[in-house]
């Protein structure tokens, strides 16, 4: 995974919530067999109409934001189905920041084995990023995100952003604690599937 | 000190546990579909890794295949590819799967608890949302994204930020127990804590209400759990459980002795402490039927379409919700459930698509006909499902009644096989979500019981389920 680096963005503002993965990718797009090609299906069913042209009111179909690299929703982002497809396709269509008062638990964690940062922050704090139309700077390091002369903090698990911030391999790291997931295995036998 | 069900479970499986760090936890058992795999297996082939215990790893095919006749080939090709491409992996990798013509295949959740692979106390992951079933066994079991099926299938274990727990009571006993199902107290729940209200907690549901239950229907509840937001749903095992688990295909030889362990082992202490509790009285649930484009979004079928006012109560952002969901949904405040027409009926997922599911519906069906302007199918949650209830004869009652009876898998549930609504079309659905498109782009879900689907089918709207029996 790449390292996580300084981004310098404008925000896509995108107002709703509960938004569930099944809308991110739809279903019939999750029969590819690779990681990558998934951008030009996110949120399709709302990109699109049924004769696959693009619909003009859908923010994401706003040139304005054809570089945003930060997404700005609201609560209950992610949630429904497990499929990582739906980081794969926000991150392939360029966004590498979401932000949001809540995220589903399993989109969650799905974000961070992807070099994707999902920023949690209250509503009032988004209402004043929205607010702002020119290009941001977040910096992951220093857990800060500035626009114009203001600046705000975010919070954000210190194991996570160290995995992000050095691109670190999930399983690598957990090799490392091999003896440990032996020894635990030799003291306490696992029931076996197939006796 | 006392701990609940849950922390014993957590307890009992870390392998690396450090301060302000996640931990890591053991896995017990893998299971494994067509979708959320391929890239999993290409990474470890790309990092030159191995499956570290193929022992606690199954397979299946579930939610592409073609519910039609399997002895013929299939259409989609890229489905195809996907199911070939599994059946490689497992073959490569040393991986037992029950593959699409195995009388074992069926739907994830549905064979794991049926074929004894489901423990108590174990910890259980699948690609897949609803893994959160198993949690009925008294199990952690929760659903992951395709990097930790990969980092499962290497080091059969993931990094866990310890969920918080959460603790359902159910109270009271259901006034008719044929009509008001373990679905409508889940979705009766669902309604009342909302989509995000078990985020980052593990739901443990007890209570005389969930100990009422068969292990089917507390299949169900569990399973939902995932739609108020949790990645598990609990329930700690008692004798139906371990009777349930008994002399399956592959339950553990010394199963009385594992018995012993978890009658005295797998239970929250009493006066165990919760981070959030919720009662419910069961008492007061009617038959359950959802009207917008999320799970909280429920009424009771003797009630009406809301207004997004009284739905929001106050909360902007959910008042504008309710109103896209009106929108998308064809709907108008005040219309009663039961004036509302159906154009589909679906029995199958792995909410409710086992044994008791069918044969509750098909006591409803019996001797009567499908509504001419509705479409009914049957899908059976697994093969043995299937066998089991053609056995008893269930599969005549709905074919008679003009239901389409079919090959199990996850079907309609999500559509991502040829069994999809049209756009506008209107289904009354056993499954478990009402998202906007799940079941076929511009379709319209309703998630209700099988025996109020069943109910629907024959009167072409909604109807009191309680007025049928």
């Amino acid at each position: 995974m790449k390292p996580f680096t300084k981004i310098v963005s404008i925000i896509t503002p995108f107002d709703k919530a509960n938004v569930d993965t099944d809308q991110i990718i739809p279903k019939q797009f999750l029969k590819l067999i690779t990681k990558s090609g998934f951008g030009k299906f996110l949120f399709y069913d709302w990109r699109f109409d049924h004769d696959g042209q693009k619909k003009n009111d859908f923010i994401l179909n706003d040139p304005t934001y054809n570089d945003s690299q930060i997404l700005i929703t609201n609560e209950n982002f992610g949630c429904g189905s497990s499929r990582e497809h739906a980081v794969w396709a926000l991150k392939d269509f360029g966004f590498n920041v979401i932000i949001s008062p809540s995220f589903a638990d399993i989109f969650y964690s799905n974000c961070f084995k992807n070099g994707v940062l999902p920023i949690i922050l209250d509503i009032e704090k988004i209402k004043k990023l929205l607010l702002y139309k020119d290009k941001i700077e977040l910096d992951l390091n220093s857990q800060k995100i500035t626009f114009g002369d203001e600046s705000i903090n975010f919070e954000i698990d210190s194991h996570r952003k160290i995995r992000l911030l050095e691109g670190l391999d999930d399983i690598d790291l957990t090799l490392k604690e091999d003896e440990k997931i032996e020894y635990f295995e030799k003291n306490s036998s696992r029931i076996s599937i197939f006796e | 000190m006392t701990e609940t069900l849950f922390e014993k479970i957590w307890n009992s499986h870390v392998v690396v546990e450090r301060e302000n760090e996640p931990s890591l936890i053991y896995i017990d058992r893998h299971l494994i579909h067509e979708v959320t795999s391929p890239q999993a297996f290409d990474g470890l082939r790309a990092n030159n890794r191995d499956v570290r215990r193929r022992d606690l790893t199954v397979a299946t095919i579930d939610h592409n295949v073609p519910t039609t006749d399997r002895s013929l080939p299939m259409i989609d090709e890229t489905s195809s590819t996907q199911i070939k491409t599994l059946e490689k992996n497992c073959k490569d990798f040393g991986i037992k799967l029950f593959g699409i013509n195995d009388p074992n295949q069926g739907i994830v959740h549905v064979i794991g608890p049926q074929l004894g692979i489901t423990l108590p106390g174990s910890t259980i992951v699948c690609g897949d949302s609803h893994t959160s079933t198993q949690g009925a066994f008294g199990a952690f079991a929760f659903g992951i994204g395709t990097s930790e099926v990969e980092h499962t299938l290497a080091t059969q274990t993931l990094w866990l930020e310890k969920p918080k727990t959460f603790e359902i009571l159910a109270t009271g006993k259901r006034k008719n127990p044929f009509a008001v199902t373990s679905k409508d107290i889940i979705l009766s729940i669902i309604k009342q804590i909302g989509t995000d209200g078990g985020t980052g907690h593990v739901l443990e549901y007890h209570g005389d209400a969930i100990s009422d239950l068969s292990m089917e229907q507390r299949m169900t509840i569990c399973n939902m759990s995932i739609e108020a937001g949790s990645r598990a749903g609990l329930i700690a095992p008692d004798e139906k459980t371990f009777d349930y688990l008994n002399n399956r295909k592959y339950t553990p030889t010394n199963y009385d002795e594992l018995v012993d362990y978890w009658k005295s082992n797998l239970m929250s202490d009493t006066n165990s402490k919760f981070d959030k509790s919720f009662t419910i009285d069961v008492d007061k649930i009617e038959p359950q039927v959802s009207w917008g484009t999320n799970p909280a979004m429920v009424s009771d079928v003797t009630g009406k379409i809301p207004t997004p006012e009284e739905f929001g109560q106050n909360n902007e952002i959910q008042i504008e919700s309710a109103k896209k969901a009106l929108l998308y949904m064809d709907l108008k405040p005040d219309t009663p459930i039961v004036e509302i027409p159906v154009d589909r009926v679906f029995i199958g997922s792995c909410t409710n698509a086992r044994l008791e599911d069918l044969k509750d519906a098909a006591e409803i069906v019996n001797g009567k006909t499908v509504n001419s302007h509705v479409g009914a199918m049957v899908v059976p949650g697994s093969q043995m499902v299937k066998l089991e209830a053609e056995k008893l004869g269930l599969d005549k009652i709905f074919k008679d009644a003009n239901f389409e009876w079919r090959e199990s898998g996850c079907s309609m549930c999500l559509g991502m096989n040829p069994d999809i609504l049209k756009p506008g079309e209107r289904c009354a659905s056993t499954s478990n979500r009402n998202f906007e498109g799940r079941q076929g782009s511009g379709g319209r879900t309703h998630l209700v019981s099988p025996v109020m689907a069943a109910a629907s089918a024959i009167a072409g709207h909604f109807v009191d389920v309680r007025e049928f029996c």
